[in-house]
């Protein structure tokens, strides 16, 4: 099997060559890494962004930037992160690559479109960029460009608005492309409840993509239009209403949040049975719940406008709608533990991070209960405890689920092993300081210190040195993650084709694939988490767990 | 996997038919726009236009000769389209 060439040695289409043959091709898995190279560039930048806001406020007053600096910066890192990391990032990288192989099939339905999809991709980026050099400087409205200021103020809003439309309509085409190659290029013999879990959680997160994304592509569209001419949609004197915008807005992004989270939450239930030795516990549970977050999470939308002067009965249904989402998310968590409950686990860094996800998400999930009821939201509104829920959720949830699909299927991407212990000292690194960033945050925003200030009272002054203390160590953890899999390239200790002892197609293909993925027809099993044959296998080797 | 839908292809007839009664339907728009009926214009103007969209649907754009998937595809855009349009109102009615 280990004969075989590799996608990286066979070009799709055949006759392209060198860099023509990355920028050119159709195959899924080289569009995958594609993204991978694209998507950590931007992530590495709003790291960096995020930390320098830390370090501002650090101490009180001038740290190391001024006013509009920090309000330009925290939006720089707020629509980096959303739309170029966090959004794309599991399904474009981790989706391309593994969707097809997982379905038993050779690509995706639309290859052509998935490239043109990863050129909307670059050329979104290249527009945030450039309005960063042009006229008046990148927005500092914050990442929800609200109304009026979004309309009224003078930096470049137009331009960034649009690469937000441009990478908007990447995301869509990309789903698109997953719900058609879920429905048609699917082996013939897998039925539904013979689907990878991770699989279902990239369909329902398209289905996200492409009912949501186009509201808030209009939304845009309407900014730009009322800046240069002035329709009064959003203003009141014109007989428009600013509340239309916030609506509008969180249309899109709150499913927006779930088309972050669900792709994360597919690749943990990926990770756990794997190295709980163990069946999945409650897999039509778990797809249904994929299906009913992406359902209920689109029906929640004015959760983030309570306090601006909502009617009351709207006030109440969006609440009460809120903590519906909690039920399927809750499913998902007790699964998990439910998995490892019994299971013969092996400890490897994918599982380690995995863990930290269900920890930080659970906290993400229960601070979330206080900002969807009504009352308590009222008191924590646009505070520090709100960026805090959000980063639990966001980074301790897709991020930290980010790396552990890195960490778990880089052997399968890239045909190597890394070392574990580095990879262990990053993740609890990581872990630890994510702690110490953001639950001194969640205590200033109990305290009432509001969000986005570039300044603050006397008495916050320790728990915001506490966070950017917690930020730096997170970064040493990342960092010491990253150069690990790095490493690993020059290491070069090749990979087996299963080297976590995995029961999903793409643990029966070489490592990495071929580039039509499988040499013979792929076996369907009857249930994809079967771990009987795994564990007769472990057995043969004398309980030889993974590699390093 | 869902593979029973086959290709179909319209006549010209059928595409001429489908497209004179838009026209047909387009000219009763414009002439029940100078006829005054009160609260009524509006709901009459919304119910022709999609009866419109639904001939476009239905037969330029296939709907009538796809499958499961297809009609279950688009009538759950029509219904999360529904559902957005409709608490952003709710909204404004109870404000």
């Amino acid at each position: 099997m280990t004969a075989t060439q590799s996608f990286y040695h066979t070009p799709a289409p055949p006759h392209l060559t060198g860099m023509k043959a990355w920028l050119l091709t159709h195959d899924h898995k080289r569009l995958g890494l594609m993204y991978l190279g694209a998507i950590f560039f931007w992530f590495v930048l709003a790291m960096f962004l995020g930390l320098l806001l830390r370090t501002e406020l650090m101490s009180q007053g001038k740290t190391i930037m001024d006013a509009a600096t920090y309000n330009a910066t925290f939006t720089l890192h707020g629509v980096i992160m959303i739309f170029l990391f966090v959004i794309p990032g599991i399904p474009a990288i981790f989706g391309n690559f593994f969707l097809p192989i997982q379905l038993g099939t050779d690509d995706v339905f639309f290859p052509r479109l998935n490239l043109f999809s990863w050129y909307l991709f670059m050329f979104g980026g290249l527009f945030a960029i450039i309005s960063l050099f042009v006229g008046d400087g990148f927005p500092d409205t914050g990442w929800t460009f609200y109304v009026p200021f979004s309309v009224q103020n003078s930096a470049n809003v137009g331009l960034t608005v649009t690469a937000a439309f441009i990478l908007g309509m990447s995301s869509m085409l990309t789903g698109l492309n997953f719900v058609t190659t879920f429905h048609r290029m699917r082996d013939k013999s897998m039925g539904l409840m013979q689907i990878p879990l991770f699989a279902w959680s990239l369909y329902a997160t398209a289905w996200v993509q492409i009912l949501a994304t186009p509201v808030i592509s209009i939304t845009f569209v309407l900014i730009v239009l009322e800046r240069f001419f002035h329709i009064g949609l959003f203003d009141p004197d014109k007989g428009g209403d600013p509340l239309l915008y916030q609506h509008l807005f969180w249309m899109y992004s709150h499913p927006a949040v779930y088309v972050m989270i669900i792709p994360g939450m597919g690749v943990i239930s990926e990770i756990i049975p794997i190295f709980s030795r163990k069946s999945i516990f409650g897999y039509k549970a778990i797809v249904w719940s994929s299906m009913a977050i992406a359902i209920a999470g689109s029906l929640v939308w004015a959760h983030h406008m309570f306090t601006s002067g909502m009617s009351d009965v709207s006030v109440f249904v969006f609440s009460l709608l809120t903590y519906l989402v909690a039920i399927p998310s809750a499913v998902k968590v007790f699964s998990w533990v439910s998995t490892m409950y019994k299971g013969s686990i092996e400890m490897t860094p994918p599982l380690l991070l995995a863990l930290i996800f269900i920890f930080l998400f659970s906290i993400g999930g229960l601070t979330g209960l206080v900002l969807g009821a009504a009352g308590t939201n009222i008191h924590v509104h646009d505070t520090q405890f709100v960026v805090a829920h959000f980063h639990f959720v966001m980074f301790g949830g897709t991020g930290f689920a980010f790396f552990a699909a890195l960490h778990f299927w880089w052997p399968k991407m890239f045909g190597i092993m890394y070392r574990f212990k580095p990879a262990y000292i990053g993740a609890s690194l990581t872990g630890i300081g994510f702690m110490f960033h953001y639950v001194p945050m969640l205590i200033l925003g109990l305290e009432g210190m509001p969000r986005r200030y570039y300044d603050y009272l006397p008495q916050y002054e320790t728990g915001n040195f506490l966070a950017g203390f917690g930020g730096y160590l997170l970064i040493i953890g990342m960092v010491t993650m990253f150069v690990n899999l790095l490493l690993s390239f020059k290491q070069r200790m090749p990979a087996p084709v299963d080297p976590w002892g995995g029961t999903t197609l793409e643990w029966t293909v070489p490592s990495p694939p071929p580039v039509h993925n499988f040499l013979h027809k792929p076996q369907i099993a009857d249930f994809p988490y079967d771990f009987t044959g795994v564990t007769e296998q472990l057995l043969q080797r004398g309980g030889e767990g993974p590699l390093p | 996997m869902d593979n029973t839908e086959k290709p179909h292809v319209l006549s010209f007839t059928q595409l001429g038919m489908v497209l004179g009664i838009l026209l047909v339907l387009t000219a009763v728009t414009v002439g029940v726009s100078y006829v005054h009926l009160g609260f009524l214009n509006i709901p009459i103007a919304l119910t022709i236009a999609s009866t419109k969209v639904t001939f476009v649907l239905l037969f330029f754009m296939h709907l009538k000769y796809e499958g499961r998937i297809i009609n279950i595809s688009f009538l759950s855009t029509v219904g999360v389209l529904v559902i957005l349009i409709g608490f952003t109102f709710w909204d404004v009615a109870y404000r």
